[in-house]
């Protein structure tokens, strides 16, 4: 009678075990919502908005003109010659998006949270839909960067192979911190009070308005540890055509990835208690 | 198949909820600072352990008092299976336990212990409208709901005329779904439910919201999901619709099953819960046995068309109510009568024994029987209650009059030629007759 289904699947619900791996057969069979929760959430964005995705540009323009004008002309922080312009936009482009994204989906599950009283679904599937939403702003920004980098005649290197790698270390680190946060926030909701003052604080912790040659040498290794270090400065380094910064590249992929990992685990077994504990 | 044709076994499920941890108040200045900075630490302890059951034992009596008061047994070692194509209505009051198997069943929650075994494609319905989003359009939410729901895309594609002309929302398709009206709303919702073809269907109470043509389509929709021969199981308070659509019923009390049978049964008995539930009372002795100088009462019961002792009546079922007495003394006239009366208390009728064979006639010492009958299609639906006396005639002196003495429940139907008819409601009123209806017309 129904030619769309596939053969009966045999399902048991027991009680949850301690620790249970990311079932990916799972999250196939759910890829059509998967697809229509992205899709929704980038067509609501800029609903009943004048700007529409205008706004996508005008956010990092016009922060990338408020942090040239104090930093660049006012506090006049030394750049390594590069225009404090052209220096802010290629890392506040995926700091905007790393921002966004990691709130987003760190705020994931509370927000859905009347969907997941009514409706099964792979968990997972809600912090990484902001992750994968937040993408199309971040392709729209490129333009901005793209118009900035004209502008400054920056000529393009063979460091550019480096951008893919990088845009899925960019979507790594939002990933492990919504897995994480998300969770949390559903048992706790502090999270929801601490993020917006955290992320406010997490720019500084990055060289997105400083250089990272400023940082003393004794602290480099505890400074590469940061994942979002090797995004921003991989992105200055692969556009700007500058030696690629291979010492916060590696230690920030090996966090990001472990961060990634823990996360999964850690949402994994929250995951059934979620709809108890909201 | 290799599951023998189960489509839904479940084992020794149970399911506990922490309740939050009561507040504590304090009165002096400083014990309120005090609390305050102690606050956090104790609101982790408190928020953490909601989802800790370690130290709760199965068995009852390990329980200490300080945990039980904040332990809730949502569910406590209910069994049953399902058997493919079969539908099963879940009932029993608040707080029984029915929201939270459904949960369990739509894999929202966990059990706590126990396990479920499921075979085939579950599509769960425990609200209309899931994950509707206020700034789409009606074609766009119609795409999302229905994945949410479990179609795939290529069945939404496939379905969707179908699901928009049900809607009878056409017109406004590509109007954002907040500018709806709330009965536009609910009616595109449940065009896209209606059109699950799963292989499971677990329906809770939820449809029962709208108007009443709304809660129609939604019967006739069921009924037609169960005539296909999906396994459907179904929540729901409405006792008519449960007995109309299910072929079984559980009926749940305080998260542990009271009992499962056919439908009609159980929900008899369901009605007749918290009453005392006697169709048949008898006196063994004559000592005991109620009366006066001249007859006594041995026995009262509520009987079938065939004869048989019985509780629950469907609403078409002629109901007889029979009491046997003893007259003691010969030569008087007397009079049996019952009074039937409603759960609110409400007196239905009166009804007096004018047998024309004793009609103003002395009765001779000896047993009789006295039977009543009353016809289907007359009293409404729920518990009634049997008021049971005889008084001798000229004087007239009161033998017995025992009130309470036996109770039936009616219960509701849709068939056609009932006062409800495909009605969804239980129509109001002390009695439910089905009269006769002309409605002549005359062209303008």
């Amino acid at each position: 009678m129904n030619s769309t289904s596939d053969k009966s699947p045999a399902v048991t619900i027991k009680p949850p075990g301690k620790w249970e791996v990311i079932d990916f057969r799972e999250l196939r069979d759910y890829r059509d919502l998967f697809f229509f929760l992205v899709w929704r959430d980038i067509k609501v964005l800029y609903a009943q908005t004048v700007m529409g995705f205008a706004w996508a540009i005008l956010n990092p323009l016009i922060q990338i003109l408020v942090f040239s004008i104090i930093f660049g002309k006012v506090a006049k922080l030394d750049t390594d010659g590069i225009p404090y312009v052209l220096f802010s936009t290629v890392a506040i482009i995926p700091w905007a998006y790393m921002s966004e994204a990691m709130s987003k989906s760190s705020d994931s599950l509370v927000s859905g949270q009347a969907m997941l009283g009514k409706i099964y679904f792979p968990r997972l599937i809600f912090p990484v839909t902001p992750i994968l939403a937040k993408l199309v702003d971040f392709s729209i920004s490129l333009l901005l960067l793209l118009a900035v980098m004209v502008y400054y005649r920056v000529e393009p290197t063979w460091n550019l192979l480096l951008l893919p790698f990088l845009i899925v270390l960019m979507m790594t680190v939002p990933a492990g911190i919504g897995f994480w946060l998300s969770a949390l926030a559903i048992r706790f909701r502090d999270v929801k009070f601490a993020m917006p003052f955290m992320i406010r604080m997490l720019i500084y912790s990055a060289p997105i308005l400083y250089t990272a040659s400023s940082i003393p040498d004794g602290y480099r290794f505890l400074y590469s540890l940061n994942p979002i270090v090797a995004v921003i400065e991989g992105f200055r380094a692969c556009l700007l055509g500058t030696e690629i910064p291979w010492e916060f590249i590696f230690p920030g992929t090996i966090v990001s990835i472990l961060l990634l990992v823990s996360g999964a685990m850690y949402f994994r077994r929250m995951e059934r208690v979620f709809v108890d504990v909201i | 198949m290799s599951n023998n044709g189960i489509a839904v076994n479940v084992e020794a499920l149970s399911k506990v909820y922490r309740l939050g941890v009561k507040e504590q108040t304090s009165e002096h200045m400083s014990e309120l600072l005090l609390d305050f900075l102690r606050s956090p630490v104790q609101n982790f302890r408190k928020y953490r352990s909601l989802y800790k059951f370690d130290d709760v034992e199965l068995d009852e009596s390990s329980v200490t008092e300080a945990q039980a008061e904040n332990i809730l047994w949502a569910l406590r070692g209910v069994s049953f299976s399902v058997r493919e194509g079969e539908v099963v209505g879940i009932i029993g009051g608040n707080g029984a336990g029915k929201s939270t198997l459904l949960k369990i069943l739509s894999r929202i929650t966990p059990p706590t212990r126990g396990k479920v075994d499921i075979h085939g494609r579950v599509s769960s319905l425990l609200e209309v409208g899931t994950g509707f989003h206020p700034e789409l359009t009606g074609r766009e939410n119609v795409f999302l709901n229905g994945t949410i729901l479990g179609m795939r895309k290529k069945e939404v594609v496939q379905k969707f005329d179908e699901i928009v002309s049900f809607s009878g929302v056409e017109k406004f398709l590509d109007t954002p779904v907040k500018r709806y009206s709330s009965g536009m709303r609910v009616r595109l919702a449940f065009a896209v439910a209606a059109h699950l073809e799963p292989e499971i269907l677990i329906v809770d109470e939820v449809l029962a919201v709208g108007d009443a043509a709304f809660q129609q389509k939604c019967m006739n929709k069921m009924q037609a999901v169960g005539k296909e021969g999906r396994t459907v199981l179904f929540v729901s308070h409405n006792m008519p619709a449960v007995t109309s659509l299910c072929d079984r019923v559980i009926w749940l009390d305080q998260g542990q099953k009271v009992t499962e049978g056919p439908a009609q049964e159980i929900v008899g008995k369901y009605l007749l819960e918290g009453v005392e539930t006697t169709a048949h009372r008898v006196w063994k002795s004559a000592a005991s046995a109620p009366g006066g100088k001249f007859a006594q009462l041995r026995e009262v019961r509520v009987v079938s068309e065939a004869g048989s002792v019985k509780g629950h009546y469907d609403i078409q079922e002629p109901i007889g109510i029979a009491m046997e007495y003893d007259v003691l003394q010969g030569g008087e006239v007397m009079l049996p009568h019952f009074r039937i009366r409603n759960d609110n208390g409400v007196l239905v009728f009166v009804t007096l024994d004018h047998d024309p064979e004793w009609y103003q006639r002395p009765r001779p010492a000896g047993r009789y029987v006295s039977t009543v009958r009353i016809p289907g299609n007359l009293l409404n639906e729920g518990p009634h209650f049997v008021e049971c006396s005889l008084i001798t005639r000229h004087p007239d002196i009161p033998q017995f009059h025992e009130t309470d003495v036996v109770t039936f429940a009616v219960m509701g139907s849709m068939e056609p030629g009932t006062a409800r008819g495909d009605w969804p409601g239980r129509l109001k009123g002390v009695v439910s007759p089905a009269l006769q209806w002309e409605t002549r017309y005359s062209e303008a």
